[in-house]
């Protein structure tokens, strides 16, 4: 009779072994947080502590987020800058360019909300024309922010149900 | 003889290619529309204004020392040039003469941010032709520079420290002890990036006569600093035309001499030493005193040490800046510029009276910069477009405002 060990919630251990028993969402929910590529995409100052954070001091790798330049390979993408309305629709078709699951960042004020361009011409939060996981408040965010607001968008994806399925 | 043939029957055609605004090596939003024959670029046609966010039209909305948090954001890699250009500019309107401290001051962090500006510059100039160890190198300092800030300031990019008069908060010896210490250790770094390039062959093949522009051309063309430079022009905003304390202090301009890619790189990087010599001039002779003129005004644009000056308070703000009850401001109209890391940032400011612009237009070198792109991508390969963008160093924050 073999004997299972419950290590953690829907994650089982069949004593004696190598083997474990757990779900299917909680083992692709693992692999994607584990590996969350976002898409550079530098809009304006945001952009520049994307770089930094980026860069050795910070070192997005750590987590496992490596930049891309194609929207084609990225499972996230981070809107860092202020949104116009000439440029919402190139940021939607690279949206849309995306193979899903996809998330979508929004960081700093003018991202989130429009913060203190509220002109003709300057798009009142990217929240009305892509589904924000993650809002990034700041002007610019420090780059420790970038880190939390990545943090939060994989404990999201680890609560997820379903989203591996075709029916979801 | 038969291949001629088919060659003459071989049907033809231009490739129209668009690149940006989702593009890595853009800087931003740029988007150039270039027309092909086979790899040479036939045309080029920028096109600008995906980062419009009317700063112009916001700064008419607001008393002169609130716009300075806009002027943050034109050229958010060189922020605190910025803030000082802009409060030059109202100083002058308004006949304010800052203390020397807060002029040395000035002088010491807007070199700081020009020797981060010139980091930012190399490190993706140097990532987007293929070297990535300078881009890692690069934010090494760049990262030194910005804990700098903070502890000045207290931000890391976007500054608003200097105020119209004088600055904000004094520096203390901390701060003067990280700065010797930072000038003691960068030239031996600029040398580190130098080595990494200098005598690389790829370096040279990308950036030794591409973009090539002669003096005659770049004066025409209304080119400003290190892009006009590069073609040896001798033209500083600090030696012609001396804001804060740039006329007590010894520095050289560095020239190029053929205008292409490579001498433009040349120059930025004697800049970087004129910078470090600059700051441990400021260090050396940093004199004692007030930090903020005693005429300056409020962030209510109320003089200081005046009784405090209250408004219509029908209007839709108690804030005087905004009636026409006082005559706040001299009228008429003044252009100032200072030498930012792009080149000159001029701030030309039309007065009313009252204590917001009434218009307030900007000349800001990356707009004049982006008109000379065709010119320098012309009749050379596709590759080289991305050297031609990044030797201009454009923003497009301050390109599009």
């Amino acid at each position: 009779m073999t004997e299972i060990t419950e290590r953690q919630q829907d994650f089982k251990q069949i004593k004696g072994t190598n083997a474990f028993i757990t779900t299917i969402d909680k083992v692709v929910n693992w692999g994607r947080a584990g590996s969350l590529w976002p898409m550079t995409f530098g809009l304006a100052c945001c952009a520049i502590e994307m770089m930094s954070a980026g860069a050795a001091h910070y070192d997005f790798d750590r987590f496992g987020i490596l930049f891309r330049a194609s929207p084609r390979q990225s499972d996230c993408i981070i809107i860092a800058g202020t949104v116009t309305y000439k440029m919402a629709p190139v940021i939607r078709k690279v949206y849309d360019q995306m193979p899903e699951p996809r998330y979508v960042l929004a960081v700093g004020s003018c991202a989130c909300s429009g913060g203190i361009f509220n002109t003709y011409s300057t798009v009142q939060g990217v929240d009305t024309f892509l589904p924000v996981d993650v809002y990034i408040p700041g002007c610019p965010p420090r780059p420790e922010a970038f880190f939390e607001g990545l943090m939060k968008l994989q404990e999201k994806i680890k609560r997820e149900e379903f989203k591996w399925s075709r029916w979801r | 003889m038969e291949q001629v043939e088919i060659e003459k029957d071989l049907h033809t055609q231009e490739l129209t290619l668009n690149m940006g605004p989702q593009h890595p090596a853009t800087h931003g939003v740029l988007r150039l529309v270039l027309e092909l024959d086979g790899e040479v670029v036939k045309r080029c046609t920028p096109h600008v204004g995906y980062l419009h966010r009317g700063i112009e039209k916001l700064s008419e909305y607001r008393a002169y020392p609130s716009v300075m948090p806009m002027t943050d954001r034109l050229d958010y890699i060189s922020s605190m040039i910025n803030n000082i250009g802009y409060c030059i500019a109202v100083e002058r309107l308004m006949g304010i003469e800052p203390p020397p401290r807060a002029k040395y001051i000035r002088t010491l962090l807007s070199e700081l941010t020009r020797i981060s500006s010139h980091l930012l510059w190399l490190a993706t100039h140097a990532l987007d032709i293929g070297a990535m160890t300078v881009f890692l190198y690069c934010f090494r300092e760049r990262e030194w520079l910005l804990n700098m800030f903070e502890m000045v300031i207290g931000a890391r990019l976007t500054v608003s420290y200097p105020r119209i008069g004088g600055v904000r908060s004094d520096i203390d010896d901390d701060f003067i002890k990280e700065s010797i210490k930072f000038i003691d250790e960068f030239p031996s770094r600029i040398d580190e990036y130098e080595t990494l390039l200098d005598q690389n062959r790829i370096w040279l093949q990308r950036t030794k006569g591409i973009g090539v522009i002669s003096t005659k051309e770049a004066v025409r063309w209304g080119l400003t600093g290190p892009t006009l430079r590069g073609s040896g022009v001798n033209y500083d905003i600090r030696k012609k035309v001396p804001y804060d304390a740039y006329d007590e202090v010894e520095f050289d301009v560095p020239l190029g001499k053929n205008g292409d890619v490579y001498d433009r790189y040349r120059c930025r990087m004697e800049e970087l030493r004129q910078s470090v010599r600059i700051i441990k001039q400021c260090i050396e002779r940093m004199p004692d005193g007030k930090i903020l003129s005693d005429d300056a005004p409020d962030l209510d644009m109320n003089p200081k040490g005046h009784k405090r000056l209250v408004g219509n308070m029908s209007l839709w703000s108690a804030n005087i800046a905004f009636t026409n009850e006082y005559t706040l401001t001299p009228k008429g109209e003044l252009y100032s510029a200072v030498e930012a890391p792009k080149g000159e940032l001029g701030f030309y400011i039309v007065s009313d009276g009252t204590g917001k612009p009434y218009r307030m237009r900007l000349r800001s070198p990356s707009f004049v910069h982006a008109s000379v792109i065709p010119r320098l991508c012309q009749g050379h390969m596709i590759a080289d477009v991305i050297a031609v963008i990044g030797t201009i160093d454009i923003v497009m924050g301050e390109c599009d405002r």
